[in-house]
C-alpha cells in the first residue's frame, strides 16, 4: 500500500464527509416525519387512507433508490409546468432532489418500522391508560409512542445505517460526497483498492458510531429492561 | 425528435421501447439471478464459518459480514469494475499488450452483488440454522446418525426452510441493487431506459416505465418465492 | 416377566464408575449400574441429581471424563485427548452403538419436516441401511402398536403431545434396539395425556424390552419396572427390586423423596 497516496485520498475524502453526513441527516430527519404520517395513515382505520399508505410503501420499497433519483431529478424537469414553477429552484438543485428521493424512500421503509412498533404497544397498558380516564391524544403521547419507540429503535437504527449508505448514489448525479469523490480519484487513477479501503473506512466509522449512538439511546430509553441499581451497589452498571 | 408517449414506449412495433425494455429487464434478472448464486455459495459458506469455524475463520467471517453491512454497495462495485479492469490490465502488460482492458460490467457487477448479498444470507443462514431445534438435531445424533447423514438429512433441510423467508428478503434487496451496475455500462434495464430517455428527451416516461417493471419483477417474483415456501415448510415449526 | 425365565440372564447394558463434570459441578461422582435383558429400570430422582445426564452419557449425547459403558458386549473405546479431555475413540463405532439404543426424549425431537412415517424410517433407512419397503411395513405395524396408525402421513405439529410421544417411541423402536433410553417420556406432557404413553410403555416392558426409564412416574417405577435406582447428587443411593425399595428404603433421603 502507498502511503502517502493513501494519505492524499484521505484528506480529499475527509473533506466530503459534511456533505455525506448532511444528505443523511436531513434526509432521515424528514423521513421520520413522513414515516410516523404514513404509520397513522396505515393504522388510521380510514379504508382510503390505509390504501394510499399501501401503495405508496409498495412503490418506494419495490423500485430501486436510483431510479427513483433518476426520476425526481431527471424526471420532473420533461415537464414545462415544473422548470416554470417557483419549485424549479429546488428541482434543480442535485442536492436537494438527493434530498427528496432520500426522505421519500426512507420514510417508505421506517413507516414499516414505526407501523410495527405501535402495534406491539399491549393493549392492555393502553386499556390501563383509558381507565385512568386519559384522553386519547396523551394517551398515545404518554404511553404508545414511547413504548413503541423503545421497540422500534433496533429497526430504526438498520435503517439509519441503510440510509447512511444510499447517501453514496447521490455521486451519481454529480454530488460529490465521499462515493463521489472517491470515485472521481479512482477513475483518474485507477487505484481502486486503495481508494476502497479508505472510503470504506470512513463510511464503517460513521455507521460505528452511528450504532453506538443508537445503543445509547436505547439503553436511556430503557430503565425498565435493566437490572434494578441497588441503593447499597457501587455506581456503575452490571452487564 | 419525435415524443413518444407512455405507449410508445412499451410498444414492441417500429418506433417502439418495448422489445429493448424487455432485454434490458432480462439483463437485469440476470445479475440479479448471478449474484444472488454467488451470493448463496458465500452465504453457505459465512454461515458454515460462523457456527462451527475456529478462532480465525469466525473472526475472518464477522469481519466480513461487519464491513459489508458499513459500506455502500455502490463503493464495491466500483472496486470491482475499476479494481478488476486495472488488475486485467496489468495482466494484459505481462502479456505485451499496452492498452487499457476494460473488465467486463457485467461479471464486475455479478460479482459485486454476490459479495454484498452474500454477507446477508451468512447472517440468514446463520439465523436460520439456530432457529432449528436443538432436540432435532440431537434426536438425529442420537439414531446413529454420522456428521454427514446428520447434515444432509436433518440439519440442512430444516435450516433451509427456516431461511427461506430471509432468502426472500434477499433476493428483493438483490434485485434492487442490481440497478447500480448500469453505472458500469451494461445494458440492464435502467441503462436502457437512461438510454431512451436520453434518446427521446421522455426521462419521466422512461423511468416510471423502469420503476413499474422492477415492481412487476418483484411481485411476481416474490409470489413465486412465497407459493415455494409454503410448499416447503409443511410441518416446520417456527419460534 | 420374560427376564426371569432365564437361567442366566444376559447383560444388555453395563455402566462401569462413570464420571462427569460440567465447569465446576461434578454431575455424576462415579455411577455404576448393569440392566439383564428384558429389565426395565427405573432411574429416580431429585432435580440435579444426575439422571438426565446419566441416561446422555450411555449414548454419548454427554461425553463422559471417565468411565466405561457397554452394550451387549461391545465396550465403547474412549481416549484421552491432548487437552486431557476424554472422547470416543472410534467415531464409526460409537454411530454403531447409539443405533442399538433407541432414545426418546422429553420434548419428542421428532424432525418438523418429515411425516410421522418419514420420521420412522428415516434411520432404518439411512443408518441401517435396510430396504425401504420392509422399513415401511415394519413403522406400519409400528403405528398400529402405539396406536397411531391413521397419522401415518402428518406432520409432528398436526399432532397433539402425547401423539407425538408415541411417534417418537415408534421411532426409537424400528432402530430394533437392543436397550430403550426414556429421558423423562412424559414430564412435557399435559396430565390428560401421561396415561396414554405410560400404557405403551407398560406394554413394551411387557415383551420383555430392557428399558432404562428416567421418570418421575412414581406408579410407573413401583409397579411396571423390575428395578429402581434412586440418584442422589451424582451417586447411587437404592438399587433393587422395587418391592424392597419401595417398602424399606435404607436412604432417608429416599423416604423423604418419595413422599415429597
Amino acid at each position: 500500500m502507498d502511503w502517502s497516496f493513501a494519505l492524499e485520498t484521505f484528506i480529499s475524502l475527509v473533506a466530503a464527509i459534511p456533505l455525506t453526513l448532511q444528505l443523511a441527516a436531513t434526509s432521515i430527519l424528514l423521513g421520520a416525519v413522513l414515516a410516523l404520517a404514513l404509520a397513522l395513515l396505515r393504522l388510521s382505520g380510514v379504508r382510503v387512507l390505509d390504501w394510499f399508505a399501501r401503495l405508496y410503501v409498495f412503490a418506494f420499497r419495490g423500485t430501486p433508490l436510483l431510479v427513483q433519483i433518476f426520476l425526481i431529478y431527471y424526471g420532473l424537469s420533461q415537464f414545462p409546468a415544473v422548470r416554470h414553477s417557483f419549485l424549479w429552484p429546488i428541482l434543480r438543485e442535485p442536492y436537494w432532489c438527493a434530498v427528496i428521493a432520500l426522505t421519500l424512500n426512507t420514510a417508505a421503509y421506517a413507516s414499516e418500522i414505526i407501523r410495527g412498533g405501535l402495534l406491539s404497544v399491549p393493549h392492555g397498558q393502553v386499556e390501563a391508560a383509558r381507565a385512568c380516564g386519559m384522553p386519547s391524544f396523551m394517551i398515545f403521547r404518554r404511553i404508545v409512542l414511547p413504548l413503541a419507540v423503545r421497540q422500534a429503535l433496533p429497526g430504526y437504527g438498520n435503517e439509519m445505517i441503510s440510509m447512511v449508505k444510499a447517501t453514496s448514489l447521490a455521486s451519481i448525479i454529480t454530488l460529490m460526497e465521499v462515493t463521489g469523490v472517491a470515485a472521481k480519484i479512482i477513475s483518474e487513477t485507477y487505484r481502486a483498492i486503495e481508494v476502497f479501503v479508505v472510503a470504506g473506512l470512513i463510511y464503517l466509522a460513521i455507521n460505528f458510531l452511528l450504532t453506538r449512538l443508537v445503543h445509547l439511546i436505547e439503553y436511556m430509553l430503557s430503565p425498565h429492561l435493566r437490572e434494578p441499581r441497588l441503593q447499597t451497589s457501587v455506581q456503575g452498571e452490571s452487564k | 425528435m419525435n415524443q413518444p408517449g407512455f405507449l410508445d414506449i412499451i410498444s414492441f412495433g417500429p418506433g417502439g421501447w418495448g422489445a429493448a425494455l424487455l432485454t434490458g429487464a432480462m439483463m437485469t434478472i440476470l445479475i440479479a439471478i448471478s449474484g444472488f448464486a454467488i451470493g448463496s455459495v458465500i452465504g453457505t459458506f459465512g454461515a458454515w464459518a460462523k457456527v462451527s469455524g475456529g478462532k480465525t475463520i469466525r473472526f475472518i467471517a464477522d469481519g466480513y459480514t461487519t464491513v459489508l453491512r458499513g459500506i455502500p454497495d455502490l463503493l464495491v462495485i466500483y472496486l470491482f469494475y475499476f479494481g478488476g479492469s486495472a488488475a486485467v490490465t496489468a495482466i494484459g502488460r505481462f502479456f505485451g499488450s499496452d492498452g487499457f482492458i476494460g473488465f467486463p460490467g457485467f461479471l464486475a457487477g455479478a460479482l459485486a452483488v454476490g459479495i454484498t448479498s452474500g454477507a446477508q444470507q451468512t447472517e440468514v443462514f446463520r439465523g436460520a440454522f439456530k432457529a432449528v431445534h436443538r432436540g432435532e438435531i440431537e434426536a438425529a445424533i442420537a439414531c446413529g446418525m454420522s456428521r454427514g447423514l446428520r447434515f444432509r438429512r436433518i440439519i440442512a433441510p430444516l435450516t433451509v426452510r427456516h431461511a427461506l423467508p430471509g432468502m426472500g428478503n434477499v433476493w428483493q434487496v438483490v434485485l434492487k441493487e442490481s440497478a447500480l451496475v448500469s453505472i458500469t455500462g451494461v445494458v440492464e434495464l435502467l441503462r436502457q431506459a437512461q438510454i431512451g430517455a436520453g434518446s427521446t428527451g421522455m426521462p419521466f416516461n422512461f423511468y416510471v416505465v423502469a420503476g413499474a417493471t422492477y415492481l412487476a419483477i418483484s411481485t411476481l417474483s416474490g409470489a413465486l418465492l412465497q407459493r415455494s415456501e409454503r410448499h416447503f415448510s409443511r410441518g416446520v415449526r417456527r419460534n | 416377566m420374560n427376564a426371569q425365565a432365564h437361567i442366566t440372564p444376559q447383560q444388555a447394558l453395563t455402566v462401569r464408575n462413570l464420571h462427569k463434570r460440567f465447569g465446576n459441578v461434578e454431575v455424576l461422582k462415579g455411577i455404576s449400574l448393569t440392566a439383564n435383558e428384558g429389565d426395565v429400570v427405573s432411574i429416580l430422582g431429585s432435580s440435579g441429581s444426575g439422571k438426565s445426564t446419566l441416561l446422555r452419557c450411555i449414548n454419548l449425547l454427554e461425553v463422559p471424563d471417565s468411565g466405561e459403558v457397554t452394550v451387549g458386549d461391545e465396550t465403547i473405546r474412549m481416549q484421552q485427548a491432548r487437552d486431557g479431555k476424554s472422547r470416543p475413540a472410534d467415531q464409526a463405532q460409537v454411530e454403531r452403538i447409539r443405533s442399538r439404543l433407541g432414545m426418546v426424549f422429553q420434548s419428542f425431537n421428532l424432525w418438523s419436516h418429515k411425516t410421522i412415517l418419514e420420521n420412522i424410517i428415516e434411520a432404518p433407512v439411512h443408518v441401517q441401511k435396510r430396504p425401504r419397503r420392509e422399513c415401511i411395513e415394519e413403522a406400519e405395524a409400528l403405528l398400529a402398536k402405539v396406536g397411531i396408525a391413521e397419522k401415518r402421513d402428518h406432520y409432528p405439529s398436526h399432532l397433539s403431545g402425547g401423539q407425538q410421544q408415541r411417534a417418537a417411541i415408534a421411532r426409537a423402536l424400528a432402530m430394533r434396539p437392543k436397550v430403550m433410553l426414556f429421558d423423562e417420556p412424559t414430564s412435557a406432557l399435559d396430565p390428560e395425556l401421561v396415561g396414554e404413553v405410560l400404557r405403551v410403555m407398560r406394554g413394551l416392558a411387557e415383551e420383555g424390552r430392557t428399558m432404562l426409564v428416567v421418570t418421575h412416574e412414581m406408579g410407573f417405577a413401583r409397579d411396571v419396572s423390575s428395578r429402581v435406582i434412586f440418584l442422589h447428587k451424582g451417586l447411587v443411593e437404592e438399587d433393587g427390586r422395587p418391592q424392597d425399595v419401595f417398602v424399606n428404603a435404607k436412604s432417608e433421603r429416599f423416604n423423604q423423596f418419595i413422599k415429597g
